[in-house]
């Protein structure tokens, strides 16, 4: 039987995989915003699965607003990206350096 | 019921309608040729709301079922919001212009930005609070890289974005961990669930990851690695934004999270609130030290001033949090004057940001070196000026809240980071002799330097007469 713990346990997994996609990965801007993204649909599987043992509708309300939110986030992260390349031509993390900190 | 919850937010309606109406007007008519209108125009509407909602005053609605709260809390920090995001758009308009940065979608964004803070601090719902705090950080995500074609402006924006967007997925896991173990997102909600009850594991992870998450949006440390970097390269105008209006509004967040949805559990979140406010101090007192760019050197003294006010929220009392938002509005005014005259620097015709070009500073503009000396010693927490009684607020509330060892830690690192305030205003009178620094001044930056200045030492008084308003906030917070 899957229960409540089984779900929040896949969703802390890949809460922290995603966490783990930001600060471990050298390479590409695009890979940040994939663990970004993950970060993000861990958190709405926590929603759901604690509406769903709740009996209550509220977190899958709010999982629609992050859905939306998620949604915005990416374009704008996109756009950004987007001019950071045209100014440097390159999108590796390690290029990012121009101020140290 | 619908039209009482319209008229709760309507100061909100007002600012998104007038912006997506700007927005709309000037992409099909002038586009950046109404910059200049536009940031006037928004910087009057800024300034209407703020007396609106400053004069309206009185008792506590709340709308949309819990969802959206408006007190005397919530209209303390819009109103401060408000008028500091006025200032800088006043101040930072000639900047703009000059340094070809006028886009029409730079006031806009702010206005946007702006009513997001608005939506914030009058959040009763971890819902309402999550689509506030959103709609601040993407517009600020956009305005950081405003600058398209600078490198440093653009790695800004990213660095940003990507540490911004960490943090919001931080809140909302925890947000989410609450929800499941309390049953509600409701502020109020929360509160009565943990009323009179040891506080479950899991809703003390929720807890520990919402901090977290407000912990980096106040540029907090540990959370603070964005801050300098993104100050540096953000344009001027844009920084001096940063400094201001979303550092109150993240601030004045935090506490009602922690003071209307978690106040039955003080001891939990304050030990760990104190912990970040004494990192705060010290790491901002000490790493500032080392800064030549005066931009940078602001990020630093902004963290050691958000780790104050965090000692205010840390005592975790009435009076704390009223020493807090009295420490947010000083925090505010200064810096509006600081940036002022940063925006005004330059050499040939070109921004400068070393703090080296100030060396002398003061033979050849007696007067602006004497308001930057004064708000120098205000910002440092020097005695006569009022970023001291400030200072000396927070400081006390957490004596008051027998938390003797934070309180002397505070004064510590506020004894620490005098150094480096005091070595800008030894440049400015002893320095040594190098090529002069221009600060042409337009009319508006001139008189919020010196206005600025002038409420450092006038303040000094009657705090500006805020202490009752911010004591009446206190109280709708804190029951």
């Amino acid at each position: 039987m899957i229960g409540l713990t089984h779900y929040l346990g896949v969703a802390a997994a890949l809460f922290v995989i995603g966490i783990f996609g930001i600060f471990l990965n050298r390479k590409n801007v695009i890979v940040i915003l994939m663990s970004l993204e993950l970060m993000l649909l861990a958190v709405n599987i926590n929603f759901v699965a604690f509406s769903s043992y709740l009996q209550d509708l509220v977190g899958q309300i709010f999982t629609m607003f992050v859905l939306t939110v998620a949604a915005a986030e990416a374009a704008i992260g996109l756009a950004i990206l987007v001019s950071f390349f045209r100014t440097r031509g390159s999108i590796a993390v390690e290029d990012a350096n121009v101020m140290k900190g | 019921m619908i039209s009482a919850d319209i008229s709760a937010i309507l100061p909100e309606v007002v600012l998104v309608l007038y912006s997506m109406a700007a927005l709309l007007g000037a992409v099909y008519t002038g586009k950046d040729e109404l910059t200049g209108t536009l940031t006037w125009t928004t910087a009057a509407v800024f300034v209407a709301i703020a007396l609106w909602i400053g004069i309206s005053g009185g008792g506590e609605t709340i709308a949309f079922s819990g969802g959206f709260i408006d007190d005397a809390f919530s209209r303390f920090a819009k109103v401060t919001v408000l008028l500091s995001a006025a200032a800088v758009l006043v101040m930072s308009q000639d900047y703009v212009e000059r340094r070809g940065l006028g886009r029409f979608e730079f006031p806009l964004l702010l206005a946007f930005a702006v009513a997001g803070m608005m939506i914030m601090v009058s959040a009763g719902d971890l819902m309402s609070l999550y689509m506030g705090l959103e709609l601040q950080s993407l517009s600020l995500y956009v305005v950081a890289a405003l600058r398209r074609d600078s490198p440093k402006s653009t790695e800004a924006g990213l660095k940003y974005f990507v540490l911004g967007a960490l943090s919001s997925g931080m809140l909302l896991y925890g947000a989410s961990l609450t929800y499941g173990f309390t049953g509600t997102t409701l502020l109020p909600g929360i509160l009565a669930t943990i009323e009179g009850e040891q506080v479950s594991i899991g809703l003390l992870f929720g807890l520990v990851f919402l901090i977290t998450g407000v912990a980096f949006k106040v540029s907090a440390v540990p959370f603070h690695m964005w801050t300098p970097d993104v100050y540096e390269g953000s344009p001027t105008p844009v920084t001096a934004f940063f400094a201001t209006a979303p550092k109150v509004a993240a601030m004045a967040m935090f506490a009602r999270l922690m003071m209307e949805g978690f106040g039955a559990a003080v001891a939990d979140w304050s030990q760990v609130i104190a912990l970040l406010a004494v990192l705060s101090m010290f790491l901002g007192a000490i790493a500032a030290i080392g800064q030549t760019n005066i931009k940078r050197l602001m990020a630093y003294s902004s963290i050691a001033h958000m780790g104050f006010a965090l000692v205010g929220l840390a005592a975790g009392t009435q009076e704390g949090v009223e020493a807090m938002l009295i420490y947010m509005a000083v925090y505010v005014a200064m810096n509006v004057g600081t940036f002022a005259f940063i925006l005004s620097m330059e050499k040939d015709g070109a921004p400068v940001t070393d703090i080296a070009s100030l060396n002398l500073y003061s033979k050849k503009e007696p007067l602006k070196a004497l308001a930057m000396l004064v708000l120098m010693f205000s910002l440092a927490g020097v005695p006569p000026m009022l970023g001291f009684f400030a200072k000396f607020g927070v400081l006390m509330a957490a004596v008051n809240a027998q938390m003797m060892l934070l309180a002397l830690a505070g004064a510590v690192a506020s004894v620490i980071g005098a150094f480096y305030y005091l070595r800008i205003v030894y440049y400015m009178y002893f320095g040594t002799e190098t090529d002069a620094l221009e600060t042409r001044m337009v009319p508006a930056q001139w008189l919020l330097l010196m206005a600025s200045a002038v409420m450092m030492v006038v303040g000094v008084v009657n705090l500006l007469g805020i202490e009752g308003a911010a004591a009446a906030a206190a109280e709708a917070l804190v029951r």
